[in-house]
């Protein structure tokens, strides 16, 4: 325990000076991400703004408080594993780590951490500016704070393990697989990114319960905005859970599987 | 004549070399039904909760989406991966070779790379138009016709000038390609018409990295809302970002020393 406090330590400081020396293209990758929930945002709003304010009990306060906490709650559980993992496979980078005595998904980690928490430094009064132009209304209690801050680790815990599962497909196929994706658009559709779940037909809510998509985004997101009730936020809590629990094992699963299959392609 | 005959060559090089990947032309049916399945989720979800999207109704707003498809096929056919080629060869140095042909160098870096199963994107955004101009019930006149066309190369050609500008920036700041992979996350923003965004983020879409000019405006020559004096004004901004971009190209190239040179 305390061998692996001392490699985190060490792998948080070299990634801090890494994302140092690469601020400005940091940075760029940022403005991607704030544009897309700026767009439906808007969209949503012109919605409201035509029905007479509101969508469904949505006002346009409602949807800036929504998107912008979604931009936040997005960020942090955002991370491109998947596609870093591809690469090693494709280039023969996997075979060094593999000689280390720790397990490589170590240093994924605390390099994805070292990049959420350096980047807050941008994204947080990007937000505040985006406040002041979209009026967000909200009212966050010190409850639904408390509640929302295990929802978001677990949130970010299910997307990393999920998405560095994905990566592992790298031992079976060297393409950019269909699989990928498809899991980018379900994700966009049934995370909440493109606007509250509750806004789209029922069929497709039942579907968003049963996959894991809401539960790495939307979930923290309204539970934060006090938009779930106890029940449905006694429900969330456990079905996070359930899916760290899968992903956890279908991360393993695959490592070991695939690492037979590993010939070191280029090594 | 002899851009005609080159045009045909590098053609023909490129049909080549995808022919001996047959498989991507199934992966990009594939990636071009799921980006249009995609775009046709997204407004059913919209008009599932309102009749018209600031005066867009469902047929005009599809008749955005067949555009999009289209000008996102002609992006990803010739423009982004031509400029992609061009940074990637300022930073390895290998420019040199195409800088010393007895041709147009600016001729030669943006027609060399054509990503041919891309016309995949162009065909389905065809058809969708075709189907959204039959559901409006709209009778498309020759006029319209021409309108929609010199809006859709007067947009291209926008987009053309901008790329060719920030590729030529790399001959000063070397590493320029995650500029270019922001404009894929800044283009989604055409699949929305542009008078629903605020003034300072219509500005940016419009002038600072020109988006919209290339979809909302060909759509609203289709469907007839398109005023003449915006289509000329288009006409001559693509017309000055052309000279602009070509004036900024030769003034890169004095600049450029080679990286082995």
């Amino acid at each position: 325990m305390k061998a692996l406090l001392a490699v985190y330590r060490a792998q948080l400081k070299t990634s801090f000076l890494m994302y140092l020396q690469y601020r400005a293209s940091s940075v760029l990758w940022l403005l991607g991400m704030v544009l897309e929930p700026v767009i439906y945002l808007v969209v949503w709003s012109t919605i409201a703004g035509a029905n007479g304010g509101a969508v469904d009990g949505y006002t346009a306060g409602d949807f800036a408080a929504y998107f912008l906490v979604l931009l936040l709650v997005n960020h942090l559980t955002d991370n491109w594993v998947y596609y870093e993992f591809q690469e090693r496979v494709r280039q023969g980078l996997l075979s060094p780590l593999l000689l280390r005595p720790i397990h490589p998904i170590h240093a994924d980690i605390a390099q994805n951490l070292t990049y959420k928490f350096m980047m807050l430094v941008v994204m947080l009064p990007t937000a505040g500016a985006l406040g002041l132009v979209f009026h967000p209304t909200a009212s966050i209690t010190p409850l639904s704070l408390l509640l929302f801050l295990p929802s978001l680790v677990l949130a970010i815990a299910i997307r990393f393990l999920v998405e560095w599962s994905l990566g592992l497909t790298a031992f079976w196929t060297t393409q950019m697989s269909a699989v990928i994706q498809v899991y980018y658009v379900g994700l966009f559709f049934l995370s909440g990114q493109m606007g509250p779940l509750a806004l789209f037909p029922a069929p497709v809510q039942v579907l968003a319960q049963l996959l894991p998509f809401q539960w790495m985004l939307a979930f923290p997101v309204q539970l934060l905005l006090g938009q779930l009730d106890q029940h449905a936020i006694v429900l969330g809590l456990i079905a996070q859970t359930i899916w760290l629990c899968l992903s956890l094992a279908m991360m393993t699963v695959l490592w070991h599987r695939g690492l037979r299959r590993y010939s070191g392609m280029g090594a | 004549m002899r851009y005609i005959a080159l045009l045909r060559r590098f053609l023909q090089l490129n049909l080549l070399r995808e022919l001996a990947y047959r498989s991507n032309f199934y992966m990009q049916i594939f990636q071009s039904l799921l980006s249009l399945g995609f775009g046709l989720v997204g407004l059913a979800v919209i008009f599932d909760h309102t009749s018209a999207l600031n005066e867009w109704h469902p047929g005009e707003l599809l008749v955005l989406l067949g555009v999009y498809q289209l000008v996102g096929g002609v992006i990803n056919l010739v423009i982004q991966p031509c400029m992609q080629q061009l940074m990637r060869e300022v930073h390895q140095g290998t420019l040199d070779f195409t800088l010393l042909k007895p041709e147009d160098a600016q001729f030669l870096v943006s027609i060399r790379q054509i990503q041919i199963w891309k016309l995949c994107d162009i065909v389905l955004g065809l058809v969708v138009v075709g189907i959204a101009l039959a559901h409006l019930g709209a009778t498309v006149g020759a006029g319209q016709m021409l309108t929609f066309l010199v809006a859709l190369v007067a947009g291209g050609a926008i987009v053309y000038s901008f790329w060719l500008m920030l590729a030529t920036c790399s001959f000063w700041l070397v590493r320029v390609e995650n500029i270019l992979v922001i404009f894929q996350d800044l283009y989604q923003a055409g699949r929305w018409p542009v008078s629903i965004y605020p003034s300072w983020l219509r500005w940016t879409l419009t002038f600072l990295v020109p988006v919209t000019v290339a979809t909302t405006i060909p759509a609203q020559a289709l469907i007839g809302q398109l005023a003449w004096p915006t289509l000329l004004g288009v006409a001559l901004f693509a017309l000055l970002t052309l000279v602009l971009s070509r004036w900024f190209w030769l003034f890169g190239l004095r600049h450029y020393t080679g990286a082995s040179a």
